[in-house]
């Protein structure tokens, strides 16, 4: 088991995908797969001051099974606020919501705590790691409350961090860590109770392009371990790399399509032209 | 096409093909592939105004091969371009002036000609992506031109993200 830590520019091989037995594989395009999660007609709003404001008015979405979906948007269109209602962070103030054939709009705030635990991860863009613990407590808390034996729960653990390459961090407290740390740390946390889906709010929002590259890589190494991703983000690079992406606009949803590969012709001339 | 065939003779003569190949190399697979007939019309544009010079040399098994080098003058006039900063990239506007002009005519919907272009977009970023993980992590000077390409690029969508918050 590797206990190499990844740094800038230093790249191991990567390490072989977990065994998902139970899981389906990664979507394939043009090939159906059952709806993970749904929504129809999902409204948020906002009261204060007796002024009502609509941050997400009239969403349809639908991920299929090991879907990878980039929500884009600028901002204030509310990206962050549907992620966190479709996670159950705070209440939708009408619509529906499924998840896994369930109707889960109506679930109080324990039942969604209950539902997270089992199928939905969290990645955000500031850690949100628990400070007095250590990095091996954060990733062992989610699957303690599940109800994991504390013998699994470090099992897991330990598997968690030698794949992301911290394993030589688990007695450390998370603010001894660097971003990129910080937030595989957050992914195994994430990724601790095996979520059929992952939300993912601005997860390279704060790191550095080499670390943005590791955090990627893990994402889709998960993704093609069968889990569903919806992640919102500005970076286009890291956009490019879901299925679909879906445009975030005043609320609504702009515009929602696959991503279509432009053809190689000669070089990425139409990008960048050097001249001389 | 001019400079950069200069900047490589200053290293050492060579030959068009030679040329060619050695951009490749330098460049890798983000650069455009140069064209081997504008190199040969290039060079001999830059011995007509006196930069290079060149001599035939004999092969055996081939024909004979065009040998050039880098003249005085033309040492002189890579110095100058060496040394004056260099312009920005331009703007790519044609995009711009459809998003302006086109629904003035009744031509399109704003909000579908960004959606379309923004899918575009990202189409590209995704092959830039690509490239980029093919890409030698030793290779430091493909793998800058294709940074700068996805820099570029996310500008280009940031952008478009300005005209969607003012245009619609």
């Amino acid at each position: 088991m590797s206990r190499r830590v990844l740094s800038r520019g230093d790249h191991p091989p990567e390490p072989p995908a977990p065994e998902d037995s139970h899981l389906p594989g990664p979507a394939v395009p043009g090939a159906e797969q059952p709806t993970l999660l749904r929504t129809r007609k999902l409204v948020k709003e906002y009261r204060a001051d007796g002024v009502t404001v609509e941050a997400v008015r009239g969403v349809d979405i639908d991920l299929a099974v090991g879907e990878f979906v980039a929500i884009m948007g600028p901002s204030g269109s509310g990206k962050s606020t549907l992620l966190h209602v479709l996670g159950g962070l705070e209440p939708a103030t009408s619509g529906e919501i499924w998840l896994r054939g369930q109707r889960v709009d109506g679930l109080s705030t324990a039942g969604w705590a209950i539902l997270r635990r089992r199928h939905v991860g969290f990645v955000f863009q500031f850690f949100n790691l628990l400070s007095n613990m250590t990095v091996a407590d954060n990733v062992e808390l989610p699957a303690l409350l599940a109800g994991a034996t504390p013998r699994q729960a470090r099992r897991r653990r330990e598997e968690l961090l030698a794949e992301l390459g911290i394993a030589d961090k688990a007695g450390t407290a998370p603010a001894r860590l660097s971003g990129g740390e910080q937030q595989r740390v957050a992914l195994a946390r994430a990724l601790a109770n095996e979520p059929s889906l992952l939300l993912a709010d601005e997860p390279t929002g704060n790191l550095d392009s080499s670390n943005t590259r590791d955090v990627l890589r893990l994402l889709r190494r998960a993704h093609a371990g069968g889990r569903a991703i919806l992640m919102v983000t500005h970076d286009a690079r890291v956009a490019s790399l879901a299925d679909r992406v879906i445009n975030l606009f005043d609320g609504m949803v702009a515009d929602d399509a696959r991503i279509v590969p432009i053809p190689r012709v000669n070089g990425v001339q139409n990008v960048v032209e050097l001249r001389g | 096409m001019r400079q950069p065939l200069l900047a490589l003779l200053a290293k050492e003569p060579a030959h068009g093909y030679e040329l060619k190949l050695a951009l490749e190399q330098t460049f890798g697979e983000a650069y455009p592939s140069p064209n081997i007939g504008q190199i040969y019309v290039t060079l001999k544009r830059l011995e007509q105004d006196g930069l290079v010079r060149s001599q035939d040399v004999e092969q055996t098994t081939r024909p004979n091969k065009r040998v050039y080098e880098l003249t005085a003058v033309g040492r002189q006039a890579l110095r100058a371009w060496v040394e004056e900063p260099s312009d920005g990239p331009r703007i790519r506007d044609e995009f711009f002036i459809k998003l302006i002009l086109a629904p003035m005519a009744g031509l399109a919907d704003r909000m579908e000609l960004m959606n379309s272009q923004r899918r575009h977009y990202l189409g590209i970023m995704r092959n830039l992506a690509e490239l980029h993980a093919e890409t030698d992590p030793a290779d430091t000077t493909a793998r800058l031109l294709i940074e700068g390409a996805i820099l570029h690029l996310q500008a280009d969508l940031d952008w478009l993200e300005r005209c969607q918050e003012e245009l619609v």
